[in-house]
């Protein structure tokens, strides 16, 4: 990567470590594999990018970046995609 | 090299297109308008290869250049009065953003009342937006600092927009002649843009992005150290183009019989060049007076006007007014010397919403100021009668 030797308010690329979600989130998306078909329509509309999509198109979610905003689980056609309030036991 | 006999905006489109700009984004306002049309017109001709954005403000027409330059494009707009007071917030971004665009303004009052003649309150009140301002006496002039303008914009040291500001009617729509360079010369004397930065594909980076009080604070000095590196960067550009040209301006300042001199008169813009034949006048009639014209308000040259007070006792004519207080070149002019001089400031407004000023005026202030009898501050030309 090119480093530019001027002083501006210029951002690299780098592992989002401000974006890490924290202690803060109150739901979290619970996935069951079972259902899921790997449409990835959750992938597409997750605004967090927080969707991972494994080699064999199945999905995993990165919960250290996940906001618990609630989108995959209304996208998910087959309701594979539930959410529940952050401690409650799955 | 060609003569060109015309208005000052026109031999500014020229200039523009002889820089080969990537991108022109404007809007038109009175008087700025045949600056674009000239432009459209050559863009018609396909004299200028680059990009023409039509835009629907001149918010907008700064935000098009500032995108523009941050994907690496040498970029060029021009505006006047109220169009530049509703670019002022992209003013700021652009030179923060450190982004070399060069824009001509045409020195229009600020309305109301409706008035489209010449006054600098426009560009003044446009003063602490980073922007470098230089102000032209003569259509020549337009045509050598918009060329030279992109060279210090672009330089990689100070990588900051400017701002090339001059009189409404009395240069833009006034015709006079100006040589023009080769092509070949002005490209051997502005090679292409090689951007410090960029946004680009190839290797990604966002801008703008928030930052914390102190990096802020870091972004706010280079700002400041570009301004003084670019106070030694005008005078290196200027003499370079005078191996070319032949034409020189001096650099921050334009000294005319400042020899022996023990009053200087300081102005900017048209006025500095009707001070000239003033100036003749007043040697004529035995008195030591020069003229320092002042070109470049930003950034401010602190170190010249004290090398003059230490010669002689400056007069200073300000075609702006900062309400509430004085003229604005004025006031700094006293702030550059507080503490280093005791020279005597006599400040002059004049000439407000384009009221004529002739050299027979510029006189009469010259005198009283050097007789002792006129009050710093005073309001020359104002006829209670109107």
């Amino acid at each position: 990567m090119k480093k530019y030797q001027v002083i501006s308010t210029i951002s690299y690329p780098k592992i989002g470590a401000n974006g890490k979600t924290g202690t803060w989130r109150i739901f979290k998306p619970i996935l069951d594999k079972a259902k899921c078909v790997k449409c990835l329509r959750c992938w597409i509309f997750c605004p967090e990018s927080a969707i991972l999509r494994n080699n064999d198109e199945s999905i995993d979610i990165d919960y250290d970046y996940c906001k618990g905003c609630g989108v995959c689980a209304k996208e998910c056609a087959l309701k594979a995609i539930t959410m529940r309030r952050e401690g409650d036991q799955e | 090299m060609t003569i060109m006999i015309d208005t000052g905006n026109y031999i500014a489109a020229k200039a523009a297109v002889m820089a080969k700009p990537d991108v022109v984004a404007a809007y038109p306002i009175t008087p700025q308008t045949t600056v674009v049309e000239g432009i459209a017109k050559y863009y018609s001709t396909g004299e200028y290869a680059g990009e023409y954005i039509c835009v629907e403000s001149e918010h907008s027409a700064m935000s098009a250049c500032i995108g523009a330059s941050a994907a690496g494009a040498r970029t060029f707009t021009a505006t006047s009065s109220h169009g530049l007071l509703l670019m002022h917030e992209m003013l700021h971004w652009a030179a923060l953003a450190r982004l070399p665009i060069v824009m001509c303004n045409i020195n229009r009052v600020v309305g109301p009342g409706w008035n489209i003649w010449a006054d600098q309150n426009d560009s003044i009140s446009q003063r602490d937006t980073g922007w470098i301002q230089f102000y032209c006496s003569i259509n020549q002039e337009i045509f050598d600092t918009v060329i030279q303008a992109f060279k210090l914009a672009e330089h990689k040291q100070i990588l900051l927009p400017v701002m090339i500001n001059y009189d409404a009617f009395v240069l833009s729509h006034t015709t006079m002649p100006a040589d023009i360079p080769d092509q070949k010369d002005i490209d051997h004397f502005l090679p292409r843009y090689e951007p410090q930065w960029k946004l680009d594909v190839h290797n990604p980076t966002t801008f703008g992005n928030i930052i914390l009080p102190q990096a802020y604070f870091k972004v706010r000095k280079a700002m400041q150290d570009a301004h003084e590196h670019a106070k030694k960067m005008i005078p290196k550009i200027n003499a370079e183009w005078e191996t070319i040209t032949g034409r020189s301006y001096g650099g921050l300042f334009e000294e005319y019989r400042c020899e022996h001199a023990e009053h200087i008169l300081i102005a900017s813009g048209a006025l500095g060049a009707e001070s000239k034949i003033a100036i003749n006048r007043l040697r004529e009639k035995g008195m030591k007076i020069g003229l320092a014209r002042l070109r470049v308000f930003r950034p401010f040259p602190t170190e010249e006007i004290i090398r003059y007070a230490e010669q002689a006792d400056l007069i200073v004519i300000d075609r702006n007014i900062s309400i509430g207080n004085e003229g604005a070149m004025c006031t700094e002019i006293k702030a550059a010397l507080y503490e280093k001089s005791d020279a005597q400031v006599t400040g002059f407004v004049a000439g407000l919403g384009g009221t004529d000023v002739t050299y027979k005026d510029i006189e009469k202030m010259c005198t009283q100021a050097v007789q002792g009898k006129a009050k710093s501050g005073a309001w020359y030309g104002l006829k209670e009668d109107v």
